[in-house]
């Protein structure tokens, strides 16, 4: 029951972290076409100056939780997927620089370069976090010890044994995400500005729906394809159908609030169709948390789960924790609420 | 085998690297407060500058740390999983526990910080370094009892394929981390005030911005000489009797004693020669090694030889070195700051040329004693990784080849050699604009820049 329970705060926590670093993400991988000139871009940056670092604490927060609560899954996960992890630690990093140091030297090669510095290290995080998830959902070759050892690519073949970490339907979840992460920024940029930069996030999003939507339905199908057993967790559990439900409902809304430009329900909707996304596929997965190649060697919730008593007392401080986090989360949101400007500057 | 070394010298890099920046905005983070609540209690704007100048330092500094500090929590699962899974139950629930109550203070309160100023007024403001403060400090509180469980496990039982947690207080109040957390955060705070003096040291001797410089030098030496004697009484003497009852190998070691003695002397130079076990070309202080830790002039000292070769720490010399330049660095710096602290007193430190020239180049060694400080403790712990339980061979990763660990070792110092010259652009940057003439220079973004010649491209 514990484990089960925290199987569902992680990936609520995850669910959290993809919505709020996803728009500042996405934020990242438009602004180059979305803002025409340096000032467009400078908005932009600004739209996430303040929160996008208390955003991507949510995956230090979240990654610090899944170790303390599914500490072999940790183990197993990251030391299998060392490549890419390590690579994502490098986008990280040079995307928070990008966003942190691009204010500080007011020249225009400097500002160009962390410009494209901070598309590329969006747009590769996007795609990759995509291709993890996909990962997951697949299923990996962990064997009876729960390690495993893939190699990052492979020819990309459907029929390649073992797949590569990057391959045909790992790229597919890469790009649904990078479609619906770009789609989740430029809601977050068309609510937060005016003008011309509003107008073309609004175009963005519009014209990006139709592509959202493909992606998505292939990659429901790839999925069901790849990954027969999903089908059955729904089956078994059919009230999990409610889950994909939300991520449709997000979709019609994000579509209809677009047309009728009403910025703060298209960044809601396409949040709820994130929702939607995230949780369908957690709960397809569930009750593993890394399904094996061969089944017998999966990494359940069971399996993975820590000592009850330290779930326990994680428990109590983890509320306690979430409840401030949240108090300043709020507090922060509000106190920067409404559309930026460049008038006002911090240093 | 080579992966282990390879992903030992990957984490020891790693974290060499990221504590650079972690000592100088934890320190900074309480100067900075200190600096904003003169500024608020006597109204003077110069201190309020102040505050905004090394707020400045403080974010880049800070940003390095956090970029920086995310690969330490991702090489425990991705070159240490078999200790993430041996002691995860234990390990992570401190660390979790960082994320839960000091990033996301410090996370959200550093971008209030820094773009809130304006915006929100002098309350919010002061109220924001507060918590940026309380935010830096946790955090090493959660680092400090992380550490402090690998070097002292309490509050756990064994079970078959690792051990769980069976006393959540006993991890948090583990007696280690008293005096480690002190001694951590004072050579922090040791790091911020040199590093405020030197600058404002330069300052005064460049002839920049003079009033600036008097403060920076003022507030810097009078902090620094409080921490500074608090590295040496109590926090350092309590950390090293610790290691002294708990840690016998390490504590030998770090000395240079190789035989027992009674009384022991204090080796304060020599070289350790581990083949012969003996020092060369010692200088000791009689009966000064019994005395600082058993405070009797006649009490025995353990020295290597009686304890299991195989338990010895693997690389004695550097353990030696490290403890020894920490040691001397902490002595000369509380001759520095109390010598300035008596200078400032007396009302002469300002025109001290030689003083201000000593200051200014001292700012490099509080970096320099905090690395081997932490270099002590680490080496030190080695063999283990979890001291007496599990030996550091058996945490690493076991289907890791070398290859693709040394690949990301090299991405690593590459990535890491172009962040620090980034960092030394900005500050030499900073330091050069100076903490008054913001008002003259554009705020950053501001929609008209006034033309200069570097901008017309831009405008074109």
């Amino acid at each position: 029951m514990l484990p089960t329970l925290w199987f569902v705060l992680v990936a609520l926590m995850l669910t959290v972290y993809v919505l709020l670093d996803g728009f500042d993400l996405g934020a990242g991988a438009l602004h180059l076409f979305a803002g025409r000139d340096d000032q467009e871009r400078q908005l932009i940056f600004k739209t996430v100056g303040p929160v996008w670092d208390g955003n991507e604490v949510w995956l230090i927060a979240t990654g610090g939780v899944l170790f303390f609560t599914f500490p072999v899954l940790y183990a197993s996960g990251f030391s299998g997927f060392y490549l890419p992890l390590i690579i994502v630690l490098w986008l990280l990093m040079i995307r928070g620089l990008s966003l942190e140091l691009r204010r500080h030297i007011d020249n225009p090669l400097w500002t160009q370069f962390w410009d494209v510095m901070f598309a590329v290290g969006s747009i590769l995080l996007a795609v990759f976090y995509g291709a993890a998830l996909g990962n997951v959902v697949r299923g990996v070759p962990l064997n009876s010890e729960g390690n495993f050892f893939q190699p990052l690519w492979t020819n990309l073949s459907p029929f390649a044994t073992p797949p590569g970490i990057l391959d045909w339907y790992t790229v597919l979840t890469g790009l649904l995400a990078l479609a619906t992460l770009t789609i989740h920024g430029a809601a977050w940029v068309a609510l937060k500005t005016e003008g011309a930069l509003n107008g073309r996030c609004r175009s963005i999003i519009r014209r990006g729906w139709f592509a959202l939507v493909a992606l998505a339905a292939l990659a429901t199908v790839a999925t069901f394809y790849v990954s027969p057993r999903m089908l059955d967790s729904y089956l078994d559990r059919p009230y999990g159908f409610v889950l994909p439900l939300v991520a449709l409902a997000g979709l019609g809304a994000l579509l209809y609030f677009s047309f009728r430009g009403n910025d703060r329900g298209s960044f809601l909707a396409s949040g709820a169709y994130i929702v939607g996304m995230m949780t369908s596929t957690v709960f397809g997965v569930y009750p593993n948390v890394l399904p094996a190649v061969d089944p017998a060697n999966s990494l359940t919730v069971q399996g993975a789960a820590s000592s009850q008593y330290s779930q326990t007392v994680g428990l109590v401080w983890w509320s306690i924790g979430m409840v401030l986090a949240a108090t300043y989360f709020i507090i922060i949101y509000w106190m920067f609420r409404g559309k930026v400007s460049l008038e006002e500057e911090g240093y | 085998m080579e992966d282990l070394v390879l992903s030992r010298l990957q984490f020891a890099f790693t974290i060499t690297y990221h504590y650079i920046f972690p000592q100088l905005s934890m320190g900074l983070a309480l100067l900075v407060f200190i600096l904003k609540t003169v500024s608020i209690r006597r109204g003077d704007e110069r201190y309020n500058k102040a505050a905004r100048f090394w707020g400045k330092i403080f974010a880049v500094t800070f940003i390095m740390g956090v970029v920086t500090g995310i690969p330490m929590e991702f090489q425990f699962g991705t070159n240490w999983s078999e200790f993430s899974a041996y002691a995860g139950d234990i390990i992570a629930q401190t660390l979790a526990m960082e994320g839960a109550f000091a990033f996301f203070l410090e996370s959200a309160f550093v971008g209030v910080f820094l773009f809130g100023e304006r915006r929100f007024g002098q309350k919010v403001h002061w109220f924001s370094s507060l918590m940026v403060f309380l935010g830096t400090w946790a955090s090493g509180y959660f680092i400090v009892t992380t550490n402090a469980w690998m070097q002292n496990p309490v509050g756990f039982e064994r079970v078959a394929d690792g051990v769980e947690l069976n006393n959540y207080w006993a991890v948090l109040t583990n007696p280690w981390v008293f005096p480690q957390y002190m001694h951590t955060m004072g050579g922090a705070v040791v790091t911020g005030a040199f590093t405020m003096a030197g600058l404002g040291a330069f300052y005064l001797l460049s002839q920049r911005h003079v009033e600036y410089g008097k403060i920076f030098v003022k507030v810097g030496v009078i902090v620094g000489v409080i921490a500074s004697v608090w590295m040496l009484f109590p926090s350092g003497d309590l950390e090293s009797r610790q290691v002294s009852e708990k840690q016998p190998e390490k504590f030998a070691a770090m000395e240079g004693l190789f035989e027992t003695e009674e009384p022991a002397g204090i080796a304060i130079l020599g070289q350790p020669d581990v083949e012969n076990m003996r020092l060369d070309n010692p200088i000791v202080i009689p009966k000064a090694l019994s005395f600082l830790t058993y405070q009797s002039w006649t009490a025995e000292v353990q020295g290597l030889e009686e304890l299991p070769q195989k338990d010895w720490p693997d690389n004695i010399p550097l353990l030696y070195y490290s403890y020894h330049v920490m040691v001397g660095l902490g002595t000369i710096f509380i001759g520095i700051m109390a010598l300035s602290a008596l200078l400032l007193w007396r009302r002469r430190l300002f025109e001290s040329r030689w003083m201000l020239w000593l200051l200014m180049l001292a700012i490099p060694f509080p970096y320099i004693a905090n690395t081997a400080g932490w270099f002590t403790t680490e080496l030190g712990r080695q063999p283990w990784l979890i001291y007496g339980l599990l030996r550091t061979e058996d945490g690493v990763s076991p289907l890791l080849s070398s290859g693709t660990v040394l690949f990301t070792l090299i991405g690593f110092a590459g990535i890491y050699m172009i962040m620090g010259l980034l960092y030394i652009v900005l500050m030499v940057r900073e330091v050069a604009n100076g903490p008054d003439d913001e008002d003259e220079e554009d705020p950053p973004g501001s929609p008209e820049p006034e033309p200069e010649p570097a901008m017309s491209g831009r405008e074109a």
